[in-house]
């Protein structure tokens, strides 16, 4: 797929394998008086399987797309196409359950709930899903597996390591099975070791199906994705395919599972 | 089960700041505990009246000689022939034969004299009476018999000892078969009363009608042995007084007629006695005085509760704000995994609702410690402090307290909702947080 395709994708409901996509969107603050342009006519498709990674310097917009893709915050013009849905024009409780439903959200500092568990941070999710997802609780089991903290179910998030946190925060973010993974610094506070295993545990799920968006401005987080959209001003400058081969093999991918 | 879980959720969050989330159970706690004992103690105190006018019983109509103010007795004009005032044997023939709703008519002379056996005396009551006084005031003989109609006739020196007038006068002996002195005339004992409590005043005093120091004789033979003109002692004073009867108890057949009856009484005794030298006591008036006396108490008790509750509430509510303020982070969390505004409310509605009815239910636990409280003070300051003891009213000695089932139920229900309508404006702006603004929120 040639970049310029994802620059200006074709009007109207987008195509089938699309996943999410946002069309002329634009998003206007008033600070003061003065208005700020933080999102100005931005289109990009998000397919099946994709790995997207959004640079930009701060106040490029990239927080402001990535709240719009997050379902946190509307857009002032434009559409935005999740699960076929157009859902700019939701309102508020309908987003929230399109974010409980469609969404799985990995954020810079982990953002776990202190006075719960391990295995009930990773559940939290669930209890806002209407109707309730069968299998709960054997899911939450089985995803605290997959990211490897089977033996720290009982733990509060204060006795567990930054890395083993995100790990939580990454399980809580696949528990309700998302269309799309958003991940917002996902490695900020880490050390690089455990930023490697982390951002192995995303490739890993995108290998196994994965729609996963992250923000981040490290160069070396960001080349582990499949296409690197880059946002300045408000505006897509580029987007940049990466290849694949200078990727690091990655593990876990057969015990994931498919979306 | 989703109610369970949010249950635990809200207590746990709770935890978080076991200190000050035990404060304001307290605050809750203290309001609910108030309610209930204050409603208790209202309600024995209005339990020991109400059965002290039902001992004096609903359908009756009490009739009692007063003393009139000295200018206005009857015979003024002969200082030497002392005062006559009262009932008369007339009054109680006119009121059996011209009201036709009474079913039965009692009268009764009652004065206090000394009752003596051997070097055995008490300051007794002599309660001059027919055989029908026994069965209409609920004496209950506990042995021997009553004075009977054949006392009458005979005009028999018999006397029947009330159950404390029997003890004292015979610690050890059984006596009856025995006589005691009343004045100057012996009589034989009869009849020992079983024990019984105090009914309420009636005719103007403030205490409690005691039924110890009686002793009971027929009113026939008071009338030849003792007579009407009586020497009473007052103030160091001698005084001659002539009162016929001092009681007439009429019974009114049926319960509704009991208002008109006492109407008709009032209206009878008034044409034949110049000066009010009588009262007239309905017990079933009483009884509905206590009935609203009570109903007004409760509302006040409830009122002061209602205070108490609202202080709870406005400290409730402080903690919750703070504590929404304190976890804006996780609002945010939970917003962006999907809760909506709805569901955030509901979680902090139920913590307060954990909250205030924690306070709830310690609260009606402490509700039922009501009784062991009021027994241990009690103890506690006839030990301690018998002076204070012998100055309280007898109301406040022998006061037991009843709780009151509504009250349990109103206290906790009213402590829930409190939590519910102080917890509404906390979890609202909880839910009102802008999710970006809230996940941003160190």
């Amino acid at each position: 797929m040639p970049p310029q395709q994802a620059l200006t994708p074709s009007a109207g409901p987008p195509p089938r394998d699309v996943v999410a996509a946002i069309r002329g969107v634009s998003k206007v603050y008033s600070l003061g008086g003065h208005e700020v342009k933080a999102l100005d006519n931005v289109s990009i498709d998000f397919r099946q399987g994709d790995y997207v990674a959004i640079m930009g310097s701060s106040g490029s917009g990239k927080s402001t797309l990535l709240n719009v893709l997050g379902c946190l915050d509307r857009p002032t013009t434009g559409q935005y196409y999740l699960a076929g849905q157009d859902v700019a024009v939701m309102d508020d409780e309908t987003l929230s359950r399109i974010r409980g439903r469609y969404l799985g959200f990995i954020f810079q500092s982990y953002n776990l709930i202190q006075q719960l568990s391990v295995v009930e941070n990773i559940e939290v999710p669930l209890s806002y899903q209407r109707p309730p997802m069968p299998g709960g609780r054997e899911r939450c089991l089985k995803l605290a597996e997959l990211v490897g903290l089977s033996k720290r179910l009982g733990h509060r998030p204060t006795e567990l390591s930054g890395g083993q946190q995100q790990r939580v925060a990454i399980a809580r973010a696949l528990v309700n099975n998302p269309h799309v993974i958003l991940a917002d610094e996902p490695t900020g506070n880490l050390d690089t070791a455990t930023s490697h295993e982390i951002m192995d545990l995303l490739d890993a799920l995108n290998k196994a199906g994965r729609t996963i968006v992250m923000v981040t401005h490290e160069n070396d987080i960001a080349q582990r994705a499949r296409r690197i959209v880059r946002l300045r001003d408000g505006r897509i400058e580029s987007v940049a395919e990466v290849r694949r081969e200078l990727l690091p093999a990655a593990g876990l991918t057969s015990s994931v599972e498919p979306g | 089960m989703k109610f369970l879980q949010q249950l635990r959720l809200g207590f746990r969050s709770l935890m978080l700041h076991k200190l000050r989330s035990a404060l304001a159970v307290l605050g809750i706690l203290i309001g609910v505990t108030a309610v209930i004992w204050l409603v208790a103690m209202g309600e024995g105190v209005s339990y020991q009246a109400q059965q002290q006018i039902k001992d004096l019983g609903a359908t009756s109509i009490i009739v009692r000689s007063i003393k009139p103010a000295e200018e206005s007795s009857r015979s003024d004009s002969n200082a030497r022939m002392g005062i006559s005032y009262g009932l008369l044997r007339e009054d109680f023939e006119r009121i059996i034969t011209n009201v036709p709703t009474i079913g039965r008519a009692v009268p009764m002379r009652e004065i206090s004299r000394e009752v003596r056996h051997r070097e055995q005396f008490i300051d007794g009551m002599v309660i001059a009476c027919t055989p029908e006084y026994f069965g209409m005031n609920r004496l209950k003989i506990a042995r021997g018999r009553a004075i009977s109609a054949v006392d009458m006739t005979s005009y028999a020196n018999v006397v029947v000892l009330a159950h404390e007038a029997a003890v004292k006068l015979f610690p050890i002996e059984d006596p009856l078969g025995r006589a005691v002195q009343i004045g100057q005339e012996f009589y034989v004992i009869v009849g020992v009363a079983a024990e019984r409590s105090a009914a309420a005043a009636i005719g103007g005093s403030l205490d409690a009608r005691q039924y110890d120091r009686d002793v009971y004789i027929p009113l026939t033979t008071f009338r030849v042995r003792i007579g009407d003109r009586v020497f009473t002692s007052r103030a160091g004073s001698f005084q001659l007084e002539t009162v016929e009867l001092t009681q007439i108890t009429a019974i009114v057949d049926d319960m509704k007629e009991v208002d008109s009856t006492a109407d008709i009484i009032r209206v009878l005794l008034q044409r034949y006695h110049k000066v009010v030298d009588y009262a007239i006591v309905v017990p079933k008036e009483l009884l509905e005085q206590a009935e609203t006396m009570r109903a007004m108490f409760n509302v006040l008790l409830l009122l002061i509760a209602g205070i108490s509750l609202l202080v709870g509430g406005i400290g409730i509510m402080n903690i919750m704000l703070a504590t929404v303020t304190e976890r804006t982070r996780e609002i945010g969390i939970r917003r962006a995994l999907g809760a909506t505004k709805g569901e955030i409310v509901q979680q902090f509605l139920w913590e307060t609702v954990v909250l205030s009815g924690t306070g709830g239910l310690l609260g009606v636990l402490f509700g039922f410690l009501c009784g062991p409280t009021v027994n241990a003070v009690r103890f506690a300051v006839r030990t301690s402090l018998p002076e204070v003891w012998a100055a309280l009213p007898p109301n406040i000695r022998n006061l037991e307290p009843r709780l009151a089932p509504w009250s349990i139920i109103a206290a906790f229900a009213i402590s829930v909702g409190v939590g519910i309508v102080f917890g509404i404006y906390p979890a609202r702006r909880a839910a009102n947080m802008d999710p970006i603004e809230a996940l941003r929120h160190e």
